[in-house]
């Protein structure tokens, strides 16, 4: 079984910096894996450990984007890909999603699964998964929680869903899109860390992918950000100080009554 | 201007029912519409037979001029190929200016496929909706983790978008509409059946639609310190025939399940009244709760930023003023 392992890396802090053409600006941020993609890592090392699975590490992004695909490869992935080009820059989730789908096509085209993590937390879009399944025309399976069996090709996974569990079965090939977990995942022990350190990343640019600078970054996407702001604050607060003397309980019960959602007699 | 609509997605869930998204969506297109020419509004419906007079009502008193009707027994669960070939092929025929799907489970599922097959634009989990002074659809959507809003637009058409709910309000007009309903044609090809589903477990789907309907929450933060907190919350929101809601932080620190997490990653609440106790009120939260009409906090820190979303607040110590309430109300 062959493996495609979508991560991203998104910037650590709350600063945010912008381009002008409203963009964010990578380059300089202190970066993190997505903690997403970390329980996609978990699902692929499952898939791994029941059905012997061979995990290649994809990502799009910045060259130090790679330092990321050693640290997938030091918890048990095998071969890391980083697929990087200036060109790629400004991608909405369209073109992000076109530029992943040429680069598995390209140096996975035999893949089983794809496994991504559900959403990013920078731009919680939900979206690039489900875009590479469309543009590679095969099955999606969103909010995975957990593998539950694995027979050959042929796997059970657990979905969290608004209203319930679903149980469902998938063949290959198919995408998988990942929930969080509650668990901590997997730590890299020394030896990952030392084959992850010896272990060659292979790096793909605009030319080595079935593509025009037209179908990428900036030019490739069909959304573009025409403002950005930080959200407004409402409300003028009626604020009273009851650290001492507290009456803030009858202050609350006389709110109450006057919302008119308690039934006075 | 070339005007052939706006397409919305009316979603029918496990129960039978249509999602309430919809007619929040066919309240807020039909004022879109207007800054269109008054484009026609039209929904995509998949429905297992019989079901169709049911759901009638619904659209003719939301608005909708047109909706188009996929009827077969095969639609009794969802199937994203399936459903998304049938609209793409829609959306070819039609050719509508703008499709709005509600960010739910299966919106958020749908829709991209969708877009990336036709080749046009997405924007995700939306929190508001314009048309811009050159017709073009204007979608607001928070990111990072609710920190900075985002206007976006679309250069090709459809212009998409899936809207969060509960952040527009379905119609209170009494609207008559001649709605015309479109059988499409189903080909037994249509139907791909690659994603089997073996068991459904119904959930957790109760309490959080405890949240979506009631008229009073009582939340609580980390300030809470234990799930005992939490109790003394639970009676509060009994007394007030309320429900209880939970900061993530609350969550993350075990004093409350995740499934009644309100905020950026958990629910997007409307009560007629929300208690907020010892939240803080990071962007994360209030985003959650700005749909209020009333917010009352209590915090002992003056400066927690809850205060700057709140109508009413009470700087002081949540283990006197709750108790207190409590023994007034149980008078």
């Amino acid at each position: 079984m062959k493996i495609a392992l979508c991560v991203k890396q998104v910037p650590d802090t709350s600063d945010i910096k912008w381009t002008e053409n409203n963009t964010m600006q990578r380059e300089g941020v202190e970066s993190i894996i997505n903690p997403y993609d970390l329980y996609a890592t978990e699902i692929a090392l499952q898939l791994k450990k029941l059905c012997n699975a061979e995990i290649t590490v994809f990502t799009m992004g910045p060259l130090q984007a790679s330092e990321m695909l050693k640290e997938v490869i030091a918890v048990g992935a095998d071969n890391g890909v980083l697929i990087s080009d200036r060109k790629f820059a400004g991608a909405d989730t369209f073109a992000t999603g076109k530029t992943l789908s040429a680069a598995i096509k390209k140096v996975l085209p035999d893949f089983d699964y794809i496994i991504c993590g559900q959403f990013a937390i920078d731009g919680d879009t939900a979206q690039t998964g489900p875009c590479i399944a469309g543009l590679l025309n095969i099955p999606q399976v969103t909010y995975v929680k957990e593998v539950v069996k694995c027979e050959g090709s042929e796997i059970t996974l657990s979905r969290i869903l608004e209203d319930g569990v679903e149980k469902v079965k998938v063949n290959s090939p198919a995408l998988l899109c990942v929930l969080k977990s509650e668990f901590e995942p997997t730590r890299a022990l020394i030896n990952g860390i030392i084959k992850a350190q010896d272990s060659n990343i292979k790096t793909l640019t605009l030319d080595d992918l079935d593509l025009s600078a037209e179908d990428v970054g900036i030019k490739g996407s069909p959304t573009y950000v025409s403002k950005a702001f930080r959200p407004e604050i409402k409300h003028n607060c009626e604020k009273h100080m009851c650290l001492e003397n507290c009456s803030g309980a009858e202050i609350i019960h006389s709110k109450i009554k006057e919302i008119g959602v308690l039934n006075d007699e | 201007m070339t005007n052939n609509g706006i397409l919305l997605y009316a979603e029918v869930n496990r129960q039978d029912y249509i999602h309430t998204v919809f007619f929040e969506l066919a309240n807020k297109a039909r004022e879109l519409s207007q800054k269109l020419e008054n484009a026609p509004v039209m929904a995509v419906l998949f429905t297992k037979p019989g079901m169709l007079d049911d759901y009638k009502e619904g659209f003719t008193y939301s608005g909708i001029d047109k909706v188009f009707v996929y009827e077969d027994e095969r639609f009794e669960k969802y199937s994203t190929e399936t459903y998304a070939n049938l609209i793409i092929n829609l959306i070819k025929e039609i050719q509508p200016e703008i499709f709005l799907i509600g960010a739910t489970n299966q919106g958020r599922d749908l829709a991209p496929r969708i877009s990336s097959a036709l080749e046009t634009g997405l924007t995700a989990d939306c929190i508001d909706l314009d048309i811009n002074e050159k017709g073009m659809l204007a979608a607001t959507r928070p990111t990072f983790g609710g920190q900075l809003m985002a206007t976006i637009l679309c250069k090709t058409k459809p212009q998409m978008a899936t809207i969060r709910p509960k952040v527009f309000k379905p119609t209170n007009e009494n609207i008559h509409t001649e709605t015309d309903f479109i059988y499409k044609p189903v080909k037994s090809e249509d139907f791909i059946d690659n994603v089997q589903l073996v068991e459904f477990i119904k959930g957790i789907e109760d309490v959080k639609n405890e949240l979506d309907s009631a008229e009073v929450i009582v939340a609580g933060g980390k300030g809470m310190k234990s799930e005992e907190g939490f109790e003394m919350l639970k009676e509060l929101a009994d007394l007030l025939g309320g429900t209880v809601g939970a900061s993530r932080g609350a969550v993350d620190l075990g004093y409350a399940p995740h499934t009644i997490q309100i905020g950026q990653t958990g629910k997007t609440v409307t009560p007629k009244l929300y208690i907020a106790c010892a939240i803080s009120g990071a962007i994360q939260h209030t985003v959650g709760i700005t749909g209020s009409d009333h917010i009352i906090s209590i915090n002992n820190d003056p400066n927690a930023p809850i205060f700057d979303v709140s109508d009413t607040g009470i700087v002081g110590d949540v283990f006197e003023v709750v108790p207190k309430l409590i023994e007034i109300l149980k008078k």
